[in-house]
């Protein structure tokens, strides 16, 4: 699995997909090759999946430190830990000064599974940040 | 110092710039030339194990010849005493004892043998444990790398396509917004489709009593009578 295949298999599903949405594909070059991946509509928190040796990175950001009220930041890293769990299929994470949420697929996941992940993906961080949003300025 | 351990410090230490790399890409080489010399050590030690266990399999068969022998002579020399033939009995007796001798040395070698398969067995399955175990902190560490190098990428991404990542509150906003712009849309054209319709049209008609007739058997035949 690499990301030009995802990228072919999500550009060409159209009105094919079984996730109901729009997905489209911009490769974003650097050391490492990324993929970034916006759902029609949802163009302001896109995906970036990323293929390592034995697994596959769906990578959605969320809000940065700056973005957090200081005096509840505990309470929501506890409410994060604390939903991490019953969140299907991703998990909360910071990446430098950036909180994310992520889904991990083995390397020899199917690409509607990949598609799968990445719907819920999307969901689950419009649902986050309206959740988490009164620790948010 | 476990490879958790190593990240978690290697990122509070401050190895969080942009662009600065987490784990020291030589490291990262060494320890994979490691997991391959390990591997290869396996390979060897299994190459081993067959050997020793076809050594094994071979002493094991010379020593149950060599104990049926030493039965059948017992056997003969019983005989020979029966007969009164001490002199025979003696030279048969000479004869068991070197099979003896011979029987104990590969019996020896036998133990030996089996407890080498064992130690063997036992350091292939730690092995493999090892390798598996230094492959999960490998993918760990390349793990980190990535996701340290895509950050970069798409941070570079976003200042070079002069864009901005927009504040969660305001992109769940935008979201939100367009949603609600869709299902607005949708009703709207329901609506439209409802009131302008042409089902609606054509109804208000034929309750009028207005319009063109359907064309109907009864009507058909009506006119080719018509035309006879």
């Amino acid at each position: 699995m690499n990301i030009h295949s995802i990228a072919q298999y999500l550009n060409d599903l159209g009105e094919s997909s079984v996730t109901g949405h729009y997905f489209d594909c911009q490769p974003i070059a650097g050391d490492v090759e990324v993929l970034q991946i916006t759902l029609e509509g949802r163009e302001e928190l896109p995906i970036f999946v990323s293929v390592t040796d034995d697994q596959i990175l769906c990578i959605t950001y969320l809000w940065g430190e700056d973005e957090v009220r200081t005096e509840r930041r505990a309470e929501m890293m506890e409410v994060m830990l604390e939903m991490n769990m019953p969140m299907p299929l991703s998990s909360f994470a910071k990446i430098g000064d950036k909180y994310a949420i992520f889904g991990a697929l083995a390397i020899t996941s199917s690409l509607s599974e990949i598609e799968h992940e990445l719907a819920v993906l999307s969901d689950n961080s419009i649902d986050v940040i309206d959740d988490f949003s009164e620790y948010l300025i | 110092m476990s490879i958790f351990k190593k990240i978690f410090t290697a990122i509070r230490g401050g190895a969080t710039e942009v662009g600065e790399s987490i784990v020291d890409a030589n490291a990262t080489r060494i320890f994979e030339q490691e997991i391959r010399d390990a591997e290869n050590h396996l390979t060897k030690a299994k190459r081993d194990l067959t050997e020793v266990m076809a050594k094994q399999m071979q002493t094991s068969r010379e020593v149950s010849r060599l104990k049926e022998e030493i039965e059948t002579h017992e056997g003969y020399a019983s005989q020979a005493l029966d007969k009164g033939d001490e002199s025979l009995a003696l030279e048969i007796a000479e004869k068991i004892a070197s099979l003896e001798t011979e029987f104990s040395t590969q019996q020896q070698t036998l133990e030996s043998l089996n407890a080498n398969v064992s130690r063997l067995k036992d350091l292939i399955k730690k092995s493999e444990r090892q390798v598996a175990d230094f492959r999960r902190q490998l993918s760990v560490v390349k793990t980190t790398d990535s996701v340290h190098k895509a950050t970069a990428a798409i941070t570079d991404n976003f200042v070079s396509g002069n864009s901005k990542l927009l504040n969660a509150k305001e992109s769940l906003e935008r979201i939100k917004a367009k949603q609600q712009n869709y299902q607005d849309r949708m009703q709207a054209a329901e609506q439209l489709q409802a009131e302008q319709g042409d089902g609606a049209l054509e109804a208000k008609l034929k309750a009028a009593g207005i319009g063109e007739e359907h064309s109907s058997a009864s009507s058909v035949l009506a006119r080719i009578k018509a035309k006879q």
